[in-house]
């Protein structure tokens, strides 16, 4: 059960985050052991930061940490309406 | 190995949690942060002027592994507050902007632009000991 030894590429976790979940959007840079995502996916829609940053690490399961060295994380769900940047103020 | 020796150190870590209001896990110490994340998140608390505990995963591999256990969370670092997982250094930083960390908290008044001078607050130095 070894990992495969080659070092992650952000389109390879761009690829795997969209693949993972449902209708998401998502931008990777990084330098193979350092990334960032920024995430956009309607499955996002009404779940706490929390929540929504653990669909994306579940992806990855032990990666993180590991092979993926270090993946930082920024989600939005993407707007229903119009408004292009609101903030929703509350979440239940 | 031994299941005694787990159980044990998670039940250290779920105290220190209960234990303390606001409790940072993180790689290094406060003093001495050994990763940037862990650094970027020191300074945020030290920013809104709450003293804070922290523990240090790094001396010993399991630390982070029942941490993990016990808040479903794979990275480092993480933050407690009143028992509550709040989340790591992305989500520290996005609350600390939006002033919900100053909330959740207990400081309502966000420092917002005006940017006062950083006090250091005391940190509680904490050590999750291990028998091996």
């Amino acid at each position: 059960m070894s990992a495969s030894g080659a070092a992650a590429t952000p389109e390879e976790l761009k690829q795997r985050i969209e693949a993972g979940i449902p209708g998401a959007s998502a931008e990777v840079t990084g330098d193979g052991h350092h990334f960032n995502a920024v995430v956009s996916a309607p499955a996002f829609q009404g779940l706490t930061r929390i929540a929504q940053h653990r669909l994306v690490y579940d992806v990855f399961g032990g990666e993180v940490g590991d092979r993926i060295h270090a993946l930082s994380i920024q989600t939005k769900a993407p707007p229903s309406g119009a408004a292009a940047h609101s903030h929703p103020e509350s979440i239940v | 190995m031994s299941d005694q020796t787990t159980n044990t150190l998670r039940e250290q870590i779920q105290t220190a949690i209960d234990e303390n209001p606001v409790i940072l896990f993180m790689k290094g110490t406060p003093e001495q942060p050994m990763c940037g994340f862990s650094a970027r998140t020191v300074a945020i608390l030290q920013s809104v002027g709450r003293p804070f505990a922290a523990v240090n995963i790094l001396p010993d591999p399991r630390i982070r592994q029942e941490l993990s256990g016990v808040s479903n969370w794979p990275t480092i670092p993480q933050l407690f507050i009143d028992g509550d997982f709040v989340g790591g250094c992305d989500i520290v930083t996005e609350m600390y902007e939006s002033g919900e960390l100053q909330q959740a908290l207990g400081l309502e008044s966000a420092p917002a632009e005006a940017a006062p001078a950083p006090q250091a607050s005391e940190p509680a130095p904490l050590t999750i000991e291990n028998r091996l």
